[in-house]
C-alpha cells in the first residue's frame, strides 16, 4: 500500500522525452545490492522462438537459484503469460507499472513452480506508445532494488519502439536465429542495432551478444537443405551459445503452458538447460547437433 | 535414408546457395549501416550527372559513408571505362 504512495509521489515531472544520457545512467551504488543482469531476447524476425526462449531461459535461471523476472515487451500482443502458464493470473501489467497505476510488487506474477521466478505481463489493451524509456528504466531499477539477479526482456518482433526499448538497457542480448535466410539477415540487422542503439553502446561499451540457434535439424543440414551451425556463425561472425533442435516437445510445452526447459526428457529442454549453464559461465559441449545413428531396419526402410 | 530415396533426391545443395546469398547481402547491408538514408538517392543522381558526360556502368559510382574519428566522411568513387570507350574524349 505504501508502495502505491511511492509510485504516485514519484510520478510528476519528466515531460522531456529524450532525457540526458547522464540522468539515464544507472547509479553506481544503490545500497549494497548488486545490479541485476538485464538480458534481452530478441531476433528482428517473428516466429523464431523468442517467447519460448525467454520462458525457458527464465525458468532455467530460476532453477539455478537466481532470482529472476521475465518481462513481456510485446504490448498489445501479450503471449509470454500463455507460454509460462500464468495467463489467468494477470491483474496488473507492465504498462500499469510504467504509468504508475500499480506498484511493481502488485504487478509481478509469482511462478507456481519456482518461488524465485516472477512474470511481468504485457498490456493487452494499451498501445505501444504507452512504453517510455524513463518508465522502462524505472521498472528495471525497481526490480534490481527488489533483489532480482536476472531480468529477462522478451522483445517483440520488428525493430519498432517495443523492440528498441526491450534492448536499450540490456547488458546481454540473446539473439534467437533460425537456420533460414530471412532470420539470419534480420539477426544481422539486430546485431547492428545492439552495437549502436543501446545504452551500453552510447556509453562506449558493448552489449554481450549471444547467438541462440533454434529449430535446428541436423538431418536437413546433412542433406544440404539447411544452413549449418558453422554457416550461421560464419555469416554473423558470432559463436552460438546454444543450439535448440527442432522438436515436437516445443509445441507440446506451449500447449500446456509449461516452458520446454522443464521437460527434462526432451532434447529441446536439455539444449535450453545447456544454454542457461553457458550463460552462467559453464563450459558445455553442444548436444543434439549431429544426426543420430539409425538402426538396421530404419536404414533399409527409411524414416 | 531408405533404399528408394534416390528416386526423389535432387542433386542440389540449397544451403550453400543460401549461405552465398546471405554473405553478399549482409556484407552490402553492413557497409551502409548507420549511413544517412539520402545516400541511395544521391548515388542515383550522381550517376545520372556523370552519365551525361561519360558512358559508365550503372554500378560505376560508389558512395561510401565512413566514420573517421569525430568526422563523417563521404567517400565517392567513380570507375571510368577504358579510354577508347569514353564518349567525350577531349
Amino acid at each position: 500500500m505504501n508502495m502505491h504512495d511511492e509510485t504516485l509521489t514519484s510520478e510528476p515531472a519528466l515531460p522531456d522525452t529524450e532525457a540526458t544520457p547522464a540522468a539515464v545512467a544507472r547509479p553506481g551504488k544503490t545500497k549494497e545490492k548488486t545490479l541485476a543482469e538485464i538480458i534481452v531476447v530478441t531476433s528482428g524476425k517473428g516466429g523464431v522462438g523468442k517467447t519460448t526462449t525467454s520462458a525457458s531461459l527464465a525458468c532455467g535461471l530460476a532453477k539455478a537459484g537466481k532470482k529472476t523476472a521475465v518481462i513481456d515487451f510485446d504490448v498489445g500482443l501479450r503471449n509470454l503469460d500463455l507460454i509460462m502458464g500464468c495467463e489467468r493470473r494477470v491483474v496488473y501489467d507492465f504498462i500499469n507499472v510504467v504509468q504508475g497505476e500499480a506498484s511493481i510488487r502488485q504487478s509481478l506474477i509469482k511462478d507456481k513452480r519456482f518461488e524465485n521466478l516472477y512474470v511481468l505481463a504485457a498490456s493487452q489493451t494499451r498501445d505501444k506508445d504507452a512504453l517510455t524509456k524513463e518508465g522502462v528504466e524505472k521498472v528495471l531499477k525497481d526490480l534490481s532494488d527488489e533483489g532480482f539477479e536476472y531480468i529477462v526482456c522478451d522483445s517483440p518482433a520488428g525493430i519498432e519502439k517495443g523492440a528498441y526499448l526491450a534492448m536499450y538497457f540490456a547488458d546481454r542480448a540473446v539473439v534467437v536465429v533460425n537456420p533460414e535466410v530471412s532470420s539470419v539477415r534480420d539477426s544481422d540487422r539486430i546485431l547492428g542495432l545492439l552495437a549502436s542503439k543501446t545504452r551500453r553502446a552510447e556509453n562506449g561499451e558493448r552489449v554481450k551478444e549471444n547467438l541462440l540457434l533454434t529449430r535446428y535439424s541436423p538431418s536437413r543440414v546433412e542433406k544440404g537443405d539447411m544452413l549449418s551451425i558453422a554457416d550461421v556463425e560464419e555469416i554473423l561472425g558470432l559463436k552460438v551459445i546454444g543450439v535448440i533442435p527442432e522438436s515436437p516437445e516445443v509445441l507440446q510445452s506451449s500447449n500446456a503452458g509449461v516452458p520446454v526447459i522443464l521437460d527434462a526428457a526432451s532434447e529441446a529442454g536439455m539444449a535450453y538447460d545447456d544454454a542457461v549453464a553457458r550463460i552462467l559461465g559453464e563450459d558445455k559441449p553442444l548436444r543434439f547437433t549431429t544426426v543420430e545413428k539409425k538402426g538396421f531396419f530404419a536404414k533399409i526402410f527409411g524414416g | 535414408m531408405g533404399i528408394f530415396d534416390f528416386l526423389t533426391q535432387r542433386n542440389k545443395n540449397t544451403a550453400n546457395v543460401a549461405k552465398e546469398r546471405l554473405r553478399i547481402i549482409i556484407a552490402q547491408e553492413r557497409s551502409t549501416r548507420g549511413a544517412p538514408d539520402y545516400l541511395p538517392l544521391m548515388q542515383r543522381e550522381l550517376l545520372e550527372v556523370i552519365r551525361k558526360y561519360v558512358n559508365v556502368d550503372v554500378d560505376a559510382v560508389k558512395v561510401d559513408f565512413v566514420k573517421d574519428g569525430e568526422h563523417d566522411v563521404l567517400d565517392i568513387s567513380v570507375a571510368l571505362p577504358e579510354r577508347n570507350a569514353m564518349v567525350a574524349d577531349a
